[in-house]
């Protein structure tokens, strides 16, 4: 079912004509992604360099941050439903068929309903956010990604009053992803979730594209969330469905192993893990002899979010 | 023949050689992935792992054998597993925490898998410093025990090893199964020894029951 909004058009929400002619650069990268497999990128990636720096930056307290390398962040993934190690994901995830794709929303929504990707990004204004990624295993990279805020999106579908959170899930195909087939570590699809506030936060964002171009199918094509003050596995790969609820959905690594993963997951060095410290972490690309970074209180969003979590004991709801 | 000449002795410590040969040209040549310093911690940490595995391997294998010439291997491999062990410790001083002690402590204190290894490479430490015959000598009949702590040591490296991974445990898990073999065979000689022991303890009685019991199966 796809259901169309109809409302008027305000002046903010038309399209800048170069971000309207790059989106249908990333999409028709996407369509030929899903034909001709990862052979087309290396001469993409060249194609689009110049034209990444003419897509308009979104809202971003840090947007001063240098991005990381792509060849590292293209090649260093925790993908479990592929692999156990980082770097096979970037083969193995192209048997992920990316098109055609839809995303079902559903739940508590005045619209719900299975919504095309390209029905979905050509409402959105895809813009440049470039952020620090930080992982729950100790290391961080600064990631350009192109996307849209996730509040836009849940704006379109009009959440009820009654949607206090928001469930994430990936797409379930044991026929491309070899560790559903095998019920392999986590239980799947995987499955994550935001409270409504932090859902409609503007730094929220979902991804359809990073460096300029469409995001690699191992970064999480064809769309992916980005919440860049939680730890890494929060960022939600192929989304396939968003579901608002009204009670907190259990997300996977909450109960695979809920005394070291908790729903929040806030960057926060003063909580470790119950294994390791959360103190500092390894900037990746930075050299041998660049000793580790201090890890921020969310992971440096703390002006923009602490605001979500006053009163709150951050020890406990971690 | 060149090979014939050279000792098997020269040529196990010349093996022994061949990982760091192999990380310092994949660290030279840039082969060691976009998280280099994790490499290097994996493979350091990998290979004082198996080479602490394989000296436990040496006493079975004379057991079995029968062969006696094989202590001088023993100690070697032993030695090795305290150096990688060391480098592993070395690329985490030094490449990953920059010698920041304030960063280190505070890392060690909160990180438990960390602990572990500590523990082991403390204990690595002191069997490596008591290797020189000297020591052998000056330590007497508490050496062997001493050495014993080598099956502390083990243990403690696989849960330093199980206790900072995530998910995937198939490599901790091989070699905890390898360990147990270890361990079990010197646990079984223990007990072998132990029964013997006391079949060898002249106590009357208890040849009076084997007497009653080996009258009573005929």
């Amino acid at each position: 079912m796809i259901i169309k909004t109809h409302k008027s058009i305000l002046g903010s929400e038309i399209t800048d004509p170069l971000v309207f002619k790059q989106r249908r650069q990333l999409i028709k990268a996407m369509l030929a992604l899903g034909i001709t497999g990862s052979g087309i990128y290396s001469g993409l990636s060249i194609a689009n360099e110049a034209k990444w720096q003419d897509v308009t930056k979104g809202y971003q307290p840090k947007a001063s941050l240098t991005a990381t390398s792509a060849e590292i962040v293209k090649n260093h993934t925790n993908y479990y439903e592929f692999t156990y190690n980082k770097t096979d994901a970037t083969t193995l995830a192209q048997a992920l068929p990316i098109d055609p794709w839809s995303v079902e929303i559903t739940g508590e929504v005045e619209k719900p309903g299975t919504y095309h990707l390209e029905d979905i990004l050509t409402q959105q204004t895809l813009q440049e956010y470039i952020y620090r990624f930080r992982c729950v295993e100790g290391w961080s990279m600064v990631v350009p990604w192109m996307g849209f805020p996730l509040a836009n999106l849940l704006k379109k579908v009009k959440p009820l009053s009654s949607a206090q959170f928001v469930k994430f899930t990936t797409l379930q195909d044991s026929k491309s992803m070899p560790n559903q087939a095998v019920n392999s570590m986590l239980e799947w699809p995987y499955v994550e979730g935001l409270r409504i506030d932090e859902a409609m936060h503007p730094l929220t964002i979902l991804a359809s594209g990073m460096y300029g171009e469409a995001l690699p199918k191992q970064n999480g094509a064809p769309l992916r969330l980005v919440v860049p003050w939680k730890y890494g596995f929060k960022s939600i790969k192929a989304i396939v469905k968003i579901e608002l609820l009204k009670r907190a959905p259990l997300s996977t690594w909450s109960k695979a192993a809920p005394n070291d993963y908790g729903f929040y997951a806030n960057v926060n060095p003063d909580v470790p893990h119950p294994r390791w410290s959360q103190s500092s972490e390894r900037v990746l690309g930075a050299g041998y002899f660049t000793p580790r970074r201090k890890t921020e209180l969310f992971n440096g969003y703390a002006d923009e979010v602490a605001a979500l979590y006053s009163g709150m004991d951050l020890r406990h709801f971690f | 023949m060149v090979l014939r000449n050279i000792k098997p002795y020269t040529l196990c410590f010349s093996i022994c050689l061949l990982p760091l040969l192999g990380i310092i040209i994949d660290m030279l040549f840039g082969n060691l992935g976009v998280d280099p310093i994790l490499s290097l911690h994996i493979r350091l940490g990998d290979w004082s792992l198996r080479l602490l595995w394989l000296t436990l391997c040496i006493t079975p294998l004379q057991t079995v054998t029968q062969w006696r010439g094989m202590s001088q291997y023993r100690k070697m491999l032993g030695l090795y597993a305290f150096f990688y062990a060391s480098l592993h410790v070395l690329v985490y001083l030094w490449m990953d925490q920059g010698l920041v002690w304030s960063a280190i402590t505070r890392d060690i204190i909160e990180s438990s898998y960390i602990w572990f290894g500590l523990i082991a490479f403390l204990l690595i430490f002191l069997l490596a410093i008591t290797t020189p015959l000297i020591m052998v000598k000056k330590l007497g009949k508490n050496w062997k025990k001493l050495h014993r702590y080598i099956y502390i040591a083990s243990i403690a490296v696989i849960i330093h090893y199980y206790w900072q991974l995530k998910g995937n445990m198939a490599e901790p898990l091989f070699y905890l199964l390898i360990l147990t073999l270890l361990l079990a065979f010197r646990l079984a000689v223990w007990f072998k020894n132990r029964k013997f022991a006391k079949l060898m303890i002249p106590t009357t009685r208890k040849i009076k029951v084997l007497k009653a019991e080996s009258l009573t199966e005929d």
